[in-house]
């Protein structure tokens, strides 16, 4: 049989600058990268420009900061993009970064029929796990809605949504719940499309086949190929029986990966790279539900942000399974097995219940709680199975003994350093922008904007007008917030519990460790309260729900405030509660900006008694630094024992009660 | 931050300028089992008792999910514009296996941060989704520092009559598409809202519907005060004026039709009631003359608090002289 053609292979990057991360695609390139998958800062996700107030301190650090067309022809400077294949991963301001993209390409010359690319647009899996959600769930469906219908008759190549069931294991769906949720957000994507009325019967089908997914690939990677193929048959089942498409192409299940994060330690992170393989391997082996584009984590992501030399030897992972091992040469190596038939059947089949389930409440939207509460119990049975010791990691919770490692010692010198002068840089780069640009058109595209907005007329051309004409991201942003309103999604937590589900060993330390708290609070005077709440806009909250939970579950009184709060409001409550402590969780690597701010607002208010604990991907350098500035304690990835870090929070909260 | 300066006596001035810090400090004493913390807990509320009370206290309860939180935090924005202090009051249920809690509700309301809004939230900890004996406390302080005061509690029975307890206006929040309402109506929990709000009324046919049963379900009975039911939708700031406009309107008929101050009295009965019950149990309450007593208690002397509290020290002390002579 004739070999089969690659994946695109790419590289989840984008730091600091549209021209640091300009420089770093082309490199990514010239090393034999095939495609761009560009990760944009959390402003910029959230839409807002990188000088307002939230965006302090987050500014280029997940991703590149787009403000306007500006950043945007400076990101693909030298790079054509007719010929170029390029992922986005932007979800609640998506239709906004593709209409930069489309009008940069038309600066470019080239014309934006041919271009080729995703964007994620997936605003289900924000509101479950990822955070970086603005709006309700109506105006978000009516804007993905929208990329759809405009995609499909102007960018036919283009993939407008990518339903992601990523994030949801990453939040802790079992691969069942991974196929099941994603399904339920597909449907609601495409009820949206249909019901507004802006496609006929054969433009549908071809929207339809545009719908392609990003998927998670965990160590279980016999599992997870059974995954695929039960998430490829239910595809083609839905796609037929609710959508009528009769073409089987426009049925198929196409989608790109990224293999789990989630389960990369920071404990001898050397242990990744295997781990990594095999993930990879769970997506390609099989031809009929191979990846149509990959992307690997790097070895090293546990500890911070990666190294280009990080990211080249993940890419040389794929090269070596794309052009060195003889996968691309065979059909279907599983057809015919009856085991991995029996498993994919049982996924199916357990899948399929689920999403009739989500449909009995109504739908996705308004199954959100459930979901979410299912997510959280999900996960919080890993974290328990981990405790516990059921669930191996290896270096983690077994094998733990290790000799020093060349790679890595502990230092900050393994990983890649954003420069902190990158945030001037590109704010004294946006008012220049700002201050050069004919207001009076943007005043007039952004009135354009705000019209299609409550007519209901596609965002699309709207957007692509203020995008020639020197609107910002955050202007974008407000001006749809007005209209729209903005949404908070739910946590999950209430009704989830470790308790009744221990037994053992961790069974016997939570309940020692609720007398403790008891006797705690009989000193204080009255019950453990403490604060957990996210600063900052990173919306990654699996982390502060599980320490939420866990706290609860161990008889603290838990204030939980979620995600996206300022140094401001995380100070108010911590004065209003009445707090004992305030435990902070922050993965955006923005910690050495929001922690010191926090901590100094604490003692304006007369507050710096009260003990502040950290958890985060926090380099050991940092974690000193933040430790200098007042952190009673730093929680880092390979801190995984649950009770043993809120044995150590009581600790903390006791010393400080004892000595006030 | 020094251990003298954080034990620094309450200043009643700095509560009344509305210093938040000061209040939380109130509140925490307030909520504190120490004994001698209780002793000057006490001393502070019979500082306050002689003090007017100012505030509007405003119940807004309801099932989960209907979106309580966020309307409250429609009506904080608001009160803070018209320049009013708000005191918030969320309550959430207590876990019975460890007794601990998750206080989530203030993570859904926006607190504007210069204004003088102070929010504070309590685990029902014994009250099945109601009132903590701290929560009411905290109430009857917060009501001589505010303009007005939000209380939020999770509807499941028991705290709708707790919120009548306490507020001098309940709203009950429903949403449409749920089976609450004919649940409500069966529990006779009808009886105790003054304003009804049907929330998450984008969906206009629904909301409709909605509006139309639970007026249904009202119209039976006559009434000085005609409870209104109001379409709203918290998430687009939909009819959220008129929602406030019929809080204010409830507070106006309360006050015109002399009823307020009779409410008012009857709730600290209520509350010194169950506070004597919980110090000195049904004996102690009957040697009090019962709830006639302490209404007459109270009416001549408001500031009991300290005399209750000397009250209990010297009954634990003959309860220790009998059990030690036995």
């Amino acid at each position: 049989m004739k070999k089969d053609a690659p994946w695109v292979m790419r590289t989840y990057s984008g730091h600091s600058t549209a021209r640091a991360s300009n420089e770093l695609y082309r490199l990514n390139l010239s090393k034999g990268q095939t495609g761009l998958s560009v990760a944009f800062d959390l402003p910029t996700q959230t839409g807002y420009d990188s000088d307002h107030p939230i965006a302090r301190g987050e500014v280029g650090k997940v991703g590149v900061p787009v403000c306007h067309i500006g950043d945007m022809e400076m990101l693909f400077a030298g790079i054509p993009l007719g010929q170029m294949n390029t992922s986005m991963t932007i979800n609640a301001t998506a239709a906004w970064l593709l209409a930069l993209y489309i009008a940069t390409a038309e600066r470019q010359g080239v014309d934006p029929k041919g271009l080729q690319g995703t964007t994620q647009n997936d605003i289900i899996k924000e509101y479950l796990s990822r955070g970086t959600y603005i709006f309700p769930p109506e105006p978000s469906l009516r804007l993905i809605s929208d990329t759809i219908t405009y995609t499909v008759a102007h960018i036919p190549k283009w993939n407008p949504v990518n339903v992601c069931s990523y994030h949801l294991q990453e939040a802790g769906a079992t691969p069942v719940q991974e196929v099941a949720y994603a399904l339920c957000s597909a449907i609601a994507i495409l009820d949206t499309v249909r019901a507004s009325g802006q496609l006929g019967e054969a433009e549908f089908a071809e929207a339809v086949g545009r719908i392609s997914f990003f998927v998670n690939s965990g160590i279980r990677f016999i599992e997870e190929v059974c995954k695929l193929r039960a998430f490829s048959q239910l595809w083609d089942e839905l796609t037929r029986d609710r959508y009528g498409v009769t073409d089987p192409k426009l049925r198929r299940f196409r989608y790109g990966v990224q293999v789990n994060s989630l389960n990369l330690t920071e404990a001898q992170p050397e242990n990744n790279i295997p781990r990594i393989v095999l993930e990879a391997l769970g997506v390609t082996l099989s031809k009929n539900v191979r990846c149509r584009a990959m992307q690997l984590p790097a070895w090293n992501e546990a500890l911070g942000l990666p190294r280009p030399w990080d990211q080249q030897w993940s890419l040389r992972i794929q090269q070596i399974l794309a052009y060195e091992t003889d996968i691309l040469e065979y059909e279907d190596i599983f057809d015919g097995s009856r085991v991995i038939e029996a498993k994919t059947d049982e996924i199916k089949r357990a899948a399929w219940a689920e999403v009739e389930r989500v449909m009995e409440f109504g739908g996705v939207i308004a199954a959100l709680d459930y979901i979410k509460e299912q997510l959280v119990a999900s996960h919080t049975e890993r974290v328990r199975r981990i405790n516990t010791g059921e669930q191996i990691i290896v270096g983690v919770n077994k094998f733990t003994e290790t000799a020093p490692s060349p790679l890595y010692t502990g230092d900050s010198s393994a990983i890649l350093k954003v420069d902190e002068a990158a945030e001037r840089e590109q704010i004294a780069r946006l008012r220049a922008f700002r201050a050069q640009r004919n207001q009076a058109e943007v005043t007039a595209a952004l009135a354009a904007l705000r019209e299609a907005a409550v007519s209901g007329a596609n965002i699309m051309p709207a957007s692509i007008r203020c995008a020639h004409a020197g609107v910002t991201t955050g202007e974008w942003g407000q001006t749809l917030r007005e209209v729209f309103g903005e949404f908070r999604a739910p946590t999950g937590i209430r009704g989830v519990t470790v308790a009744s589900r221990n037994e053992g060993p961790v069974a016997t330390q939570l309940e020692a460790l609720r007398a403790r708290v008891r006797r705690v609070a009989d000193t204080l005077g009255r019950p453990l309260k403490v604060l957990i709440g996210k600063p900052g806009l990173d919306g990654h909250s699996n982390g502060a729900e599980q320490i939420a939970v866990w706290c609860r579950d161990a008889g603290m009184e838990v204030v939980y405030e979620g995600i996206r709060l300022t140094p401001e409001q995380i100070i108010n409550s911590a004065r209003d509660e009445g707090v004992h402590l305030v435990g902070l969780s922050i993965l955006s690597g923005s910690h050495l900006r929001l922690v010191p701010e926090i901590l100094a607002g604490l003692r304006d208010e007369g507050l710096g008694h009260i003990p502040v604990v950290v958890g985060g991907i926090i380099p050991e350098d940092d974690a000193e630094q933040l430790r200098r500035a007042g952190v009673a304690r730093v929680y880092t990835p390979k801190d995984f024992e649950m009770v043993r870090i809120l044995s150590d929070m009581v600790d903390v909260a006791e010393t400080v009660a004892e000595h006030a | 931050m020094t251990a003298t300066t954080r034990r620094r006596p309450l200043e009643i001035s700095a509560l009344l300028r509305f210093e938040r810090q000061a209040i939380a400090a109130a509140v925490n004493l307030l909520e504190d089992r120490r004994p001698e913390r209780q002793e000057q807990a006490r001393a502070l509320l019979d500082e306050l008792a002689v003090l007017p009370v100012p505030a509007h206290v405003v119940g807004i309860t309801g099932p989960p999910g209907v979106g309580k939180s966020s309307l409250i935090s429609r009506l904080i924005a608001r009160a803070a514009q018209a320049g009013k202090r708000v005191g918030v009051v969320a309550v959430d249920p207590s876990s019975k296996v460890s007794g601990g809690a998750l206080l989530g509700d203030r993570g859904r309301m926006h607190v504007p941060p210069h204004a003088p809004v102070f929010v504070r939230s309590f685990a029902a900890r014994d009250r099945l989704g109601g009132l903590s004996r701290e929560a009411f406390s905290a109430v009857f302080l917060l009501r001589h520092l505010c303009d007005v005061i939000l209380i939020e509690t999770v509807g499941v029975g028991q705290s709708e009559t707790d919120i009548a307890h306490i507020a001098d206006t309940v709203v009950l929040v429903v949403q449409p598409f749920s089976g609450d309402l004919l649940q409500f109506i069966k529990a006779g929990v009808m009886e105790v809202p003054d304003i009804l709000a049907v929330n998450k009324a984008d969906d206009t046919t629904l909301a409709r519907k909605a509006v139309a049963e639970v007026t249904a379900a009202l119209s039976l009975e006559r009434r000085s005060w005609a409870r209104p039911v109001l379409a709203v939708s918290a998430t687009t700031d939909l009819h959220i004026d008129a929602l406030d406009a019929a809080i204010a309107a409830h507070y106006h008929h309360l006050r015109t039709a002399h009823v307020l101050d009779t409410r008012r009295a009857e709730q600290m009965v209520e509350w010194v009631v169950s506070e004597v019950m919980y110090e000195l149990g049904r004996v102690g309450l009957a040697a009090l003359g019962g709830s006639t007593g302490i209404h007459t208690l109270l009416e001549r002397q408001p500031a009991t608090w300290g005399a209750l509290r000397r009250l209990a020290a010297l009954v634990q002390r003959v309860e220790y002289r009998v059990t030690g002579e036995l």
